[in-house]
């Protein structure tokens, strides 16, 4: 369940990234001087940040820093 | 010559920290090409970014978003902002863990390990030194041109284009002899800092200049019909624009990005680095996007758009900006160089040399001089070439374009060695022979003579646009700088013509499936970019040929997957 959850997440965002509503737009200026689509893909990538830092605290994979090293070929 | 000053000061710091890492430096290959594997949490952060960030970042981008507009940033930037620390967070742990855990040191021992087989990762090692080889020759150019312009007074360099790309080799080559993985990681925390601290202040100190505000500014793009697109993302297609989120796949197959990903000291190491990697990027390109649209209605037309940033500065900004963008500059520059001769070496050393008995017929020490010797003698022929080609630095930049493409097409091979225990070094010989082929087909429709253009005509809004959309630099993209003269009375030579290779029903329903935009780029089903097709087409190899080939060796499989490693 987890899984699907995080898998629907990341899926989520990476469809928000085609924000075809505001191919066209400029306005709202956000601050009074960014437009809309340069805010929106602004807010995107903080987003992703979120996005990464929920999967570092609920999938990481522990198990792979208890692998015992095995000598090199 | 403060500017010319500022970057000597930083081309001696980047020395004095290479001697330092020299002195630490012990002689055998791990420490060498991996710094002992002991890279700490925010030093690989630090190098990670800089490795995968070019001069492009800064300058390129600022004059795409002064041609194309603000989608420069979602489609270049933030598509990265997901992708690449997925990448990093899905295979670049479990390289590292099979790294710890086997020995390996680059993805072709890995790739030969995992499919039993020495062919393969030969065949690898030479498809990625072919694609690594043209970014590292036009890092050089792209030092060298930076140089001489920033040195220039009325027109003439004080440094030279030559001696420039001579300055970026020399320091490239003794940081990495000298310093190898360690020299070059910690010469990336000082380039870092200051290529993303760049932005930001330049953003303030123009914004104090200015004789108006940015609200009006960008107000006044948006009112006016013919600029009004700079500030919207009307001149970038769809097709395009989807296309560019699977670029960033490219980023981990690159092999100084993976060879990183071995050096971590723990594996803790990659989680600051997935959370702080879209801010980073943010950070970086953001000001730099915003700067080159700004610099379209601040400055007007300009003849030379990837220029625009050095023109705001040198109109609205103190002068020792202008040295620190130039530092910042050829630190992007030889921060992604430095990583791409050290990854040559490495893999020629670890792939080549002691794969086929080099280490023990001349052993480990030799090794190191061995790999040393390779750094000179590649930096050396990539020093030439960029001279003797200069004026043909376009093949390299096209040749780059089509690496990256090439990279994120050798994804789904790395995923299979990860993640798919019934996936086969056929396989993988498939995908890899299909993205060569592919990137060999794409260069040679590139490199076909264009279409004979239109009739001559003067340019409409939509004309110029239209054309603009399909392309990056091209000249006409130049000419349709956003506050030229009103379109209309704009004479254009002539309109270039969309070449339809193959094409599926006719009139207005016909659908494209090859096709060769004006500036010559090649596109696929309607205008999406060849890496879709690539991507898609190294999956399908990667499955059909696995499925229709026996299964990897029990003992294989269970080394792989038996353990924690692939599982969860």
């Amino acid at each position: 369940m987890k899984k699907t959850l995080l898998f629907l997440l990341v899926a989520l965002v990476y469809v928000a990234h085609q924000d075809f509503w505001n191919w066209r737009k400029a306005d709202p200026m956000i601050f009074g001087f960014v437009p809309i689509g340069l805010a929106y893909h602004a807010g995107y990538a903080i987003v992703c940040g979120v996005v990464m830092a929920i999967l570092v605290k609920t999938a990481w994979p522990e198990h792979l820093e208890t692998e015992k090293t095995e000598p090199p070929k | 010559m403060i500017p010319v000053i500022v970057i000597f000061v930083y081309l001696a710091i980047i020395a004095f920290i290479g001697s330092i890492a020299f002195r630490q430096g012990k002689d055998n290959t791990e420490d060498f090409f991996l710094a002992n594997r002991s890279i700490g949490s925010m030093v690989f952060f630090l190098s990670l970014f800089a490795t995968n960030m070019t001069a492009f970042a800064i300058l390129g981008s600022s004059g795409q978003a002064y041609r194309q507009g603000i989608g420069i940033f979602g489609m270049m930037a933030s598509s990265s902002c997901l992708v690449i620390p997925l990448t990093i967070f899905f295979i670049g742990t479990r390289l590292w863990a099979l790294g710890k855990k086997f020995g390996h040191q680059t993805q072709v021992s890995f790739f030969r390990d995992r499919w039993e087989c020495n062919h393969i990762g030969t065949v690898i090692f030479a498809l990625s030194a072919a694609m690594l080889v043209p970014y590292m020759i036009i890092s050089i150019m792209g030092g060298g041109t930076v140089l001489s312009e920033i040195s220039s007074q009325n027109g003439h360099p004080l440094i030279p284009y030559t001696a420039g790309c001579a300055i970026v080799a020399v320091v490239v080559t003794l940081n990495v002899f000298f310093g190898g993985m360690r020299g070059t990681v910690w010469v990336n925390i000082f380039q870092t800092i200051l290529f993303v601290c760049f932005g930001v202040v330049a953003v303030i100190a123009i914004s104090h200049a200015l004789p108006k505000t940015f609200a009006e500014y960008m107000s006044s793009l948006a009112n006016d019909p013919k600029t009004r697109a700079l500030v919207t993302r009307e001149r970038i297609p769809m097709q395009t624009f989807w296309s560019y989120t699977l670029i960033p796949l490219s980023s981990i197959m690159f092999p100084h990005m993976a060879i990183m990903c071995f050096s971590a000291r723990r594996m803790s190491a990659f989680k600051r680095t997935v959370i702080a990697y879209p801010i980073a990027i943010m950070i970086t390109w953001l000001p730099c996007v915003f700067l080159g649209v700004l610099g379209a209605a601040a400055l007007g037309k300009i003849s030379d758009p990837d220029g625009v940033l050095l023109r705001l500065l040198d109109a609205y900004a103190p002068v020792w900006l202008a040295g620190i963008l130039g530092a910042g500059i050829i630190s992007a520059v030889m921060g992604s160089d430095a990583h791409q001769v050290l990854a040559l070496s490495t893999m020629f050393t670890k792939d080549i040399f002691v794969h086929y008995g080099g280490h023990e017929k001349f052993g480990e020490r030799r090794s190191v001089h061995f790999a040393r010797g390779f750094i000179v003698v590649v930096t050396i022929i990539a020093y030439l070439v960029a001279l003797a080609l200069k004026d043909k630095q376009g093949i390299f930049e096209i040749a780059v374009r089509y690496a990256f493409s090439g990279f994120a097409a050798m994804a789904p091979v790395m995923v299979a060695a990860l993640y798919w225990k019934r996936s086969t070094k056929w396989g993988a010989l498939a995908a890899t022979i299909f993205v060569a082929f592919s990137l060999i087909a794409t260069g040679f429709l590139q490199g076909k003579p264009a279409p004979p253009p239109l009739a001559v005509a003067k340019a409409s809004t939509n004309n110029l646009a239209a054309a603009a959309l399909s392309g990056t630099a091209t000249s006409l993209a130049t000419t349709n700088a956003p506050v030229a003269k009103p379109p209309s009375a704009a004479p254009i030579a002539a309109k270039p013509k969309e070449d339809i290779i193959w094409k599926i029903g006719g009139g207005a329903d016909a659908i494209k499936i090859l096709s060769r935009a004006p500036n010559g780029d090649v596109r696929f089903l309607n205008g999406y970019m060849t890496v879709f097709p690539m991507v898609l087409g190294s999956i399908l190899c990667v499955i059909l040929f696995s499925l229709a080939t026996p299964p990897p060796s029990r003992a294989t499989v269970s080394k792989y997957f038996d353990s924690t490693i692939a599982h969860e």
